[in-house]
């Protein structure tokens, strides 16, 4: 079915950066409570304000395709960048997820997270594609670094 | 088993009753339902006995003595009269709630640290420390939470029987378990995941020698396989009334006489008092003191029309049939060797209930295949984490049978299921990872 593209497959067998390393300045657990989905977060920016970079985002979680695809891609899509970059792929990852389907997403913007489009289409499995991105925002904000992240709802993801 | 399933031919008479199986999801697909352990669907029958209220009797129940009232309380105190009849038990003993999870709510919060001043008996419901509950590892939430929270409150101790590798009570170590400190025994009567039946008999019998109540969470077998109080020998005993072809909004809770009006009210306010003076109140006597405000009339007479419902298919057919089905989706699933059911795998002392797991793929996926079907399963926990945490997964996918169901039904969930290891089965990522 047209939910599972290959990528969302590779993604899920095959989660990129997987795993809890140091050195980080927070560490978050997000959940999904109606499925029991969990993730375990871990956040390492370097500079600060508008130097700030995403050096590292370590994690474990154990959930289903869509949930561990999304963490899978929002570690390749925020590694290495700078935070505002990063920050701007969330909000287009999310734009895209709330969207109900109207939204396919940029590929310039969010790369692999084309793939999860679909998701949008059916509204019980939002929640699983933005596990990992909402516990990235959770970190974000826990580290300290103030960066103005608009439209997010701090109930979403948060049980 | 004497009953039979179902023909073919009666199954569809019986789906004719159920408008929303006649529509379609999902592009196109044909509804094959087999949710009904969330909730079942309505039949116009339940559907007609509502709406007939509305236009017929609609008022408000034990108030006022203008015409339309009095039959209105006519209505509902007959729809108690039936509803308590198809449980065995006395009108005056049942008690309507919001749902099963309110009832047994209801009966944790009549415990506490103390007795309450105004109600003779209530010391019987007074726990504090070195007491204990004991529930199992197999308990829905609505019938675990509010023990913890009991126990919190009061200092008692929450205990639980373990569940075997087979998905059955594990009684082996009862004795230490249930002892002259335990004051409660809270368990369910047929697992909303494994399809088990619990021993009932052996636990009540257990728990009165030592003096505890035993609470039963009837949820998934008043609908399926006909329950009598009396023969139970429970103390309590809670069920919805959406699970069993009835509205949602009102569950039953069923309590013995003795213990009911020894119990405090749970919500206050209209309707349950007996005096009410500016310092203090005294309390109408069961059921009534438990029925605070205009009560769900127009549900009521609704859950009584699908017990007349359930009685003109016979129960016990309708046990015979969900058990057909049952062993079918077992034989299914046995011959899939990349799919492990959570839960006994024969007829034993089993509803109507199968959950399993696909190798490697998160009970999420498999659903939302099934679903591109048009097939209607749950997937999660089920609202039992610790028992899927006990079987050492994250979720499973469920599915639950009613009257309704086709043995097509069953052939096309097995269909679909086999499309799963075609999409998440790619040997070239399998070998990868």
């Amino acid at each position: 079915m047209d939910l599972y593209q290959e990528l969302i497959l590779e993604h899920s067998k095959r989660p990129q950066h997987a795993g809890l390393r140091e050195p980080f300045e927070a560490e978050v657990h997000h959940v999904n409570p109606t499925c029991g989905d969990e993730v375990t977060l871990r956040l390492h920016i370097v500079g600060e304000g508008p130097t700030a970079v995403v050096e590292d985002v370590s994690y474990d979680a154990l959930g289903c395709s869509i949930s561990m695809a999304s963490v899978s891609i929002l570690a390749e899509e925020t590694i290495g960048h700078p935070l505002s970059e990063a920050l701007t792929t969330f909000e287009a990852m999310k734009a895209m997820l709330t969207s109900k389907g109207e939204d396919p997403g940029d590929e310039e913007v969010i790369g692999d997270g084309v793939a999860l489009a679909g998701v949008a289409r059916y509204p019980a499995r939002v929640k699983c594609a933005l596990l990992g991105w909402m516990a990235f925002t959770d970190a974000l904000h826990q580290s300290g670094h103030r960066v103005a992240v608009t439209g997010t709802d701090p109930e979403e993801g948060t049980p | 088993m004497t009953a039979s399933p179902f023909s073919p031919e009666e199954v569809a008479r019986i789906r004719a009753d159920f408008p929303i199986l006649a529509r379609t999801v999902r592009d196109g697909a044909p509804l094959v339902y087999l949710d009904s352990g969330a909730t079942s669907h309505k039949p116009v029958q339940v559907l007609d006995a509502e709406r007939d209220f509305y236009e017929r009797l609609n008022s408000a129940p034990h108030r006022g003595a203008h015409a339309l009232s009095e039959e209105a309380t006519a209505a509902y105190e007959g729809a108690r009269e039936r509803i308590a009849g198809f449980i065995g038990a006395a009108a005056q003993d049942v008690v309507f709630t919001k749902n099963a999870t309110e009832a047994l709510n209801l009966v944790a919060y009549a415990f506490s640290g103390s007795p309450h001043p105004g109600i003779p008996g209530s010391e019987r419901f007074a726990l504090g420390a070195g007491d204990e509950v004991l529930v199992t590892e197999m308990e829905h939430h609505a019938n675990l939470v509010p023990w913890q929270e009991l126990c919190r409150r009061t200092g008692a101790t929450l205990r639980w029987i373990p569940v075997t590798d087979e998905g059955r009570l594990d009684l082996s170590d009862l004795d230490s378990l249930l002892t002259e400190r335990t004051k409660v025994v809270a368990v369910v009567h047929a697992s909303n995941v494994l399809g088990t039946l619990n021993p009932v008999d052996e636990l009540v019998e257990r728990a009165h020698a030592v003096d505890a109540l035993v609470v039963l969470d009837a949820c998934q077998s008043v609908p399926h396989l006909g329950v009598d109080v009396e023969a139970l020998g429970v103390d309590f005993l809670a069920f919805s009334g959406h699970k069993m072809f009835g509205p949602s909004g009102i569950g039953v809770l069923w309590g013995r006489r003795e213990l009911l009006e020894a119990m405090p009210p749970f919500l206050t306010g209209g309707s349950m008092i007996e005096t009410v003076r500016m310092e203090a109140s005294t309390y109408a006597p069961p059921p009534q003191r438990f029925e605070a405000g205009v009560p769900m009339t127009a549900q009521a007479i609704g859950l009584a029309a699908a017990v007349d419902y359930i009685d003109a298919l016979g129960i016990e057919r309708i046990h015979a049939h969900e058990l057909a089905l049952t062993e079918r989706l077992l034989a299914g699933l046995a011959a899939r060797p990349w799919v492990t059911v959570v839960g006994p795998t024969d007829l034993e002392s089993r509803g109507g209930t199968v959950a399993f797991v696909v190798d490697d793929v998160h009970a999420h996926d498999v659903g939302q295949v099934l679903d591109g079907s048009g097939v209607a399963v749950r997937v999660g926990h089920h609202c039992a984490w610790p028992l899927h945490r006990r079987f050492k997964v994250a979720a499973t996918t469920r599915a639950s049978f009613a009257a309704y169901n086709t043995v097509g039904e069953v052939d096309a969930l097995l269909d679909a299921l086999d499309t799963v290891p075609e999409i998440f089965g790619d040997p070239r990522l399998r070998g990868a990872s």
